[in-house]
């Protein structure tokens, strides 16, 4: 109920800083929010090329496969690392005007869903013209779509709370998302692995995701059950996190800009 | 009359040392060595008054006496580490009113994030938003690059915005006066209007001229500690005479 209360206050406010975060992403460049969507096209257009023949001739359908792991790593990456700096560059706000400061992540995310909802759509005709039939289970998409925006959510809210406290996660976190794209099966199959490598790339959130899509797509199948709950898991467990942090630090923040 | 403000034995911490700015590497290298400090003190301990409908509160005291830090706390920007604030209506709070744009946008849009960030509605700013750019005398600017005015534009802009909040408490830090000659005596007198329509405020400022004119009820703070809370008057005597080494 607060929080309702809080978001009704605020609307206006929130409404101006998805204004403020659009307009400074894509006033500068030409290409504006085209060059957001080209840029993961030109990356898979490369990548297709290159993989296409090494390691996709087992794979059925390769290009959608290329595009799934690309489209969800993209997503996490862009709304995380554009997360991460979403509380610091409001210093100036926050330490004179008492405001809800999620909302500055928050922000910074409806940028990264918009790019991640044109993408999709450049998804699905990419899906149609390699002849895959929709059928009613990509209505089940929403459910790991949903799952994916909390979780950046999530890990947005941890990150940009470290950042504040530590400005070198920055440069870490670069490399760890650099080991994590080649650690989420996007470009490679893991079907030869042993069950026990199997299992160890469950760990890994984003693989989760993209194994979601790829089963429905690709493989026109319901995930199971336990794919639902770990997907579902990892999303509650990294907001849970960050919110926490979030209000165990409120009025911490200040001290540290 | 109602009680609009009540502080009861508040006290805030504040923190301050070799954690600003610093990266992960650096924490644990100082933290390995042993050479990480933090001082933790109390920028305000033992302050309570009370105001209500219609008061003016003058806050003074020598820099580092507390009061911008009592004033974030009144303003939910801080919290109290100990004591309690209890605000009986709407606070919105004027503090250095300069900073908080963004260059990058149009001064349109600087105006209404701005009167966003002060709890305006949408419907609000539509209607006033001429009104403010005609006060700031900023109308062929309007759709500029907010960075390419000069700092006195910035800041008629900024006390155009916030000079028409209508808060039950209002706290002022040091922005009677902005701008040059003739619109320093605009705002002046803008200031005034704001005052006499009755809200409950509270001002910093380091003119005891001003504080006697406007306030008529006066807090010294010395080193975060209260010295005296009353009458204007009264205790801006006192404080003359202690300025003046008696």
């Amino acid at each position: 109920m607060e929080i309702v209360e809080k978001l009704k206050k605020n609307q206006f406010l929130f409404a101006q800083l998805v204004h403020r975060d659009f307009t400074k992403k894509y006033k500068r460049t030409v290409l504006g929010i085209a060059w957001s969507v080209l840029s993961p096209l030109l990356t898979l257009l490369v990548m297709n090329i290159i993989f296409g023949t090494l390691l996709g001739a087992n794979i059925e359908h390769y290009t959608i496969y290329l595009f799934t792991g690309q489209l969800i790593f993209s997503f996490f990456n862009d709304s995380t690392n554009e997360g991460m700096t979403s509380l610091l560059n409001n210093a100036e706000i926050f330490t004179k005007v008492n405001v809800p400061k999620y909302m500055f992540l928050f922000s910074k995310n409806i940028s990264s869903l918009i790019n991640f909802g044109i993408t999709l759509g450049i998804y699905f005709v990419f899906v149609a013209i390699n002849g895959i039939p929709f059928t009613w289970k990509f209505v089940l998409l929403l459910f790991p779509i949903l799952c994916l925006v909390v979780f950046n959510l999530g890990m947005g809210l941890i990150l940009s709370a470290m950042y504040v406290f530590f400005r070198d996660i920055q440069y870490l976190y670069g490399i760890f998302t650099m080991l994590l794209m080649y650690m989420s099966a996007i470009f490679y199959s893991i079907d030869t692995f042993p069950q026990i490598g199997k299992n160890l790339f469950l760990l890994n959130p984003v693989y989760v995701y993209i194994r979601y899509f790829r089963k429905i797509v690709i493989e026109g199948d319901i995930p199971s059950v336990w794919l639902h709950l770990v997907a579902a898991g990892y999303a509650v467990l990294a907001f849970g996190i960050g919110a926490w942090i979030y209000k165990k630090k409120n009025h911490s923040f200040l001290y540290y800009v | 009359m109602g009680v609009m403000l009540k502080a009861e034995n508040v006290a805030i911490r504040y923190i301050t040392g070799d954690f600003k700015d610093i990266g992960l590497k650096e924490y644990t290298m100082r933290r390995l060595t042993g050479n990480y400090q933090v001082k933790e003190f109390r920028a305000v301990d033992g302050v309570s008054f009370e105001l209500h409908e219609g008061d003016m509160l003058g806050i003074i005291g020598s820099n580092g006496a507390g009061k911008s830090t009592l004033l974030k706390a009144v303003a939910g920007i801080m919290e109290p580490t100990q004591g309690k604030i209890t605000a009986n209506g709407d606070v919105a709070a004027l503090l250095e009113l300069g900073s908080g744009f963004d260059g990058d946008l149009t001064v349109k849009e600087n105006a209404y994030l701005r009167g966003a960030m002060l709890g305006y509605t949408k419907e609000f700013m539509d209607e006033t938003y001429e009104q403010i750019i005609d006060f700031a005398e900023l109308k062929e600017f309007e759709n500029r690059p907010f960075k390419q005015l000069s700092s006195g534009m910035k800041s008629r802009l900024a006390f155009s915005i916030a000079s028409l909040v209508q808060p039950d408490i209002l706290i002022l830090d040091e922005v009677l006066s902005v701008g040059d000659g003739a619109f320093q005596e605009k705002s002046a007198k803008k200031m005034r209007e704001i005052i006499s329509q009755g809200a409950t405020t509270i001002l910093v400022s380091h003119s005891l001229e001003q504080i006697r004119e406007l306030c008529n009820k006066v807090l010294w703070l010395d080193h975060g500690r209260q010295v005296a809370f009353g009458d204007s008057a009264e205790i801006c005597d006192r404080y003359e005479a202690f300025l003046r080494g008696e």
